[in-house]
């Protein structure tokens, strides 16, 4: 789990310092793409490692859940947590959600099937004879339903690491008595920055602050 | 004061069990928890009904034999305290206390409160142990210990093995109680050796009785009676991933 989950959020910091070209404006973000897709098959090898760690983590994830409940066959009539969060009881239920929006967000912007209206293959290309992410972001997310899809899954991904950074430094045995309360404060902080990254993309169109 | 207890009744290991309503009345204070169970009981066997089975020993907090959930928490609500250790002033005239056993797969219900620990000590009999040769008294002081090694080590070692870690934890994980016993050892000259098969053993003998994964709750350090720290979890998987080539 942790080392699966430790690549998954390093590649959201990635996926998120990429996407914030799109505040650079159709330059940014299309240039960003356009150089992804020049890597050509690095970027398949890419897909193929990120499929694989995504499928364990998950494979894992249900695993663990599966085993977990079955160590406690039957519950108290009474329990009370103390020390742990909302987060760290919701991981599979949070990490489901990600599962089902990682499958529509691949369907919406990578192979263009639920808004095909609005993808690069159907929207001119830009000035420089790119294909034109920039658009298809904007118009997209400026469908209020879209957005609101995203913010949801973005909540999701908000309480899955405000977990999930502390857990997986605890797991590869990197904290102590002193560290883990700072590192609880940084993954909870880590998890706020990315959120807030993420959601800033669908709330500036909304707002008109990017437009095409 | 006066208390109502509902309190988990189970015949045997087979026994479906349900909580059962009491009274506790004219409690004191002053006396500890188990005293008030004792009272109770002493009532019960008056009037002709089973008493309440309880596991307890030297109630002193030090032997880890005592121990039940108390209104959720594993040996009440009072910071690392033992059930025996915990008073009745700690409640409220007219409160109600539900008294439940462990819960865990591998800790099966012997009766009402009392449940079978032995997976504890299946865990400490696949590697709580060193094969040192401990020589003539005078050897003891031969070996160096430093300070902080020997602090790290009695830290881990106030484990009194309770199992209020297992019942404390979402997942049923003895991690807790588990990382304990092999930092304690990891960290002294004489756990040297055996330390990669011992961790390998003991974490194995933990998922072979049954005890769920760590998901780093930290609801086991929370209950812990001894404040056992969470720091020893971390050990252990760094031991865990020290002997994973050997």
């Amino acid at each position: 789990m942790a080392v699966t989950g430790f690549v998954l959020v390093s590649f959201i910091i990635v996926h998120l310092l990429g996407n914030s070209s799109v505040f650079v404006g159709a330059d940014g973000i299309n240039a960003y793409a356009e150089h992804l897709h020049a890597l050509g098959p690095v970027v398949w090898i890419f897909r193929l490692v990120m499929l694989a760690v995504f499928a364990l983590h998950i494979i894992f994830g249900i695993q663990l859940t599966l085993e977990n409940r079955a160590a406690r066959p039957i519950d108290y009539n009474q329990k009370k947590n103390i020390r742990t969060s909302f987060g760290a009881e919701t991981m599979i239920y949070t990490g489901l959600v990600i599962l089902a929006f990682v499958v529509y967000h691949l369907l919406h912007f990578t192979m263009h099937v639920t808004n095909p209206e609005i993808s690069v293959g159907v929207l001119p290309a830009d000035a420089l004879g790119r294909a034109d992410v920039f658009t298809m972001v904007v118009l997209s997310f400026q469908k209020f339903f879209v957005s609101l899809v995203y913010a949801g899954a973005m909540v999701a991904v908000l309480l899955h690491l405000s977990h999930g950074v502390q857990s997986l430094f605890q797991t590869l045995g990197c904290l102590g008595a002193n560290t883990l309360p700072v590192m609880e404060k940084i993954g909870r902080a880590a998890a706020i920055v990315i959120f807030v990254g993420f959601i800033s993309i669908p709330v500036s169109i909304l707002l008109g602050l990017i437009k095409v | 004061m006066n208390l109502t207890l509902y309190v988990w009744r189970q015949n045997g290991p087979e026994d479906k069990g349900k909580l059962e309503q009491y009274e506790a009345k004219n409690v004191s204070p002053d006396s500890s928890f188990l005293e008030m169970l004792d009272e109770v009981n002493q009532e019960l066997i008056e009037h002709g009904v089973e008493p309440i089975e309880f596991d307890n020993d030297c109630r002193e907090g030090i032997c880890g034999t005592c121990g039940c959930v108390v209104n959720g928490i594993p040996h009440g609500p009072q910071e690392k305290t033992t059930a025996c250790q915990l008073h009745m002033r700690q409640f409220k005239d007219g409160d109600s206390l539900t008294l439940e056993p462990w819960r865990a797969k591998a800790f099966p219900v012997i009766k009402d409160l009392a449940v079978d620990r032995t997976a504890l000590d299946k865990i400490i009999q696949a590697g709580g142990y060193t094969s040192a040769y401990t020589g003539e008294v005078g050897e003891a002081n031969q070996t160096l210990i430093s300070k902080p090694d020997a602090d790290y080590a009695m830290d881990a070692a106030e484990c009194i093995g309770c199992g209020a870690c297992v019942a404390a934890c979402p997942n049923g994980s003895a991690m807790l109680f588990t990382s304990a016993k092999v930092a304690q050892l990891a960290v002294l000259p004489q756990g040297q050796i055996e330390a990669a098969e011992r961790v390998k053993n003991m974490t194995e003998a933990m998922l072979n009785a049954g005890f769920g994964n760590c998901t780093n709750h930290y609801e086991c350090q929370a209950a812990c009676p001894k404040g056992v720290s969470v720091k020893f979890i971390a050990k252990l998987n760094r031991e865990y991933i020290k002997a994973l080539p050997k």
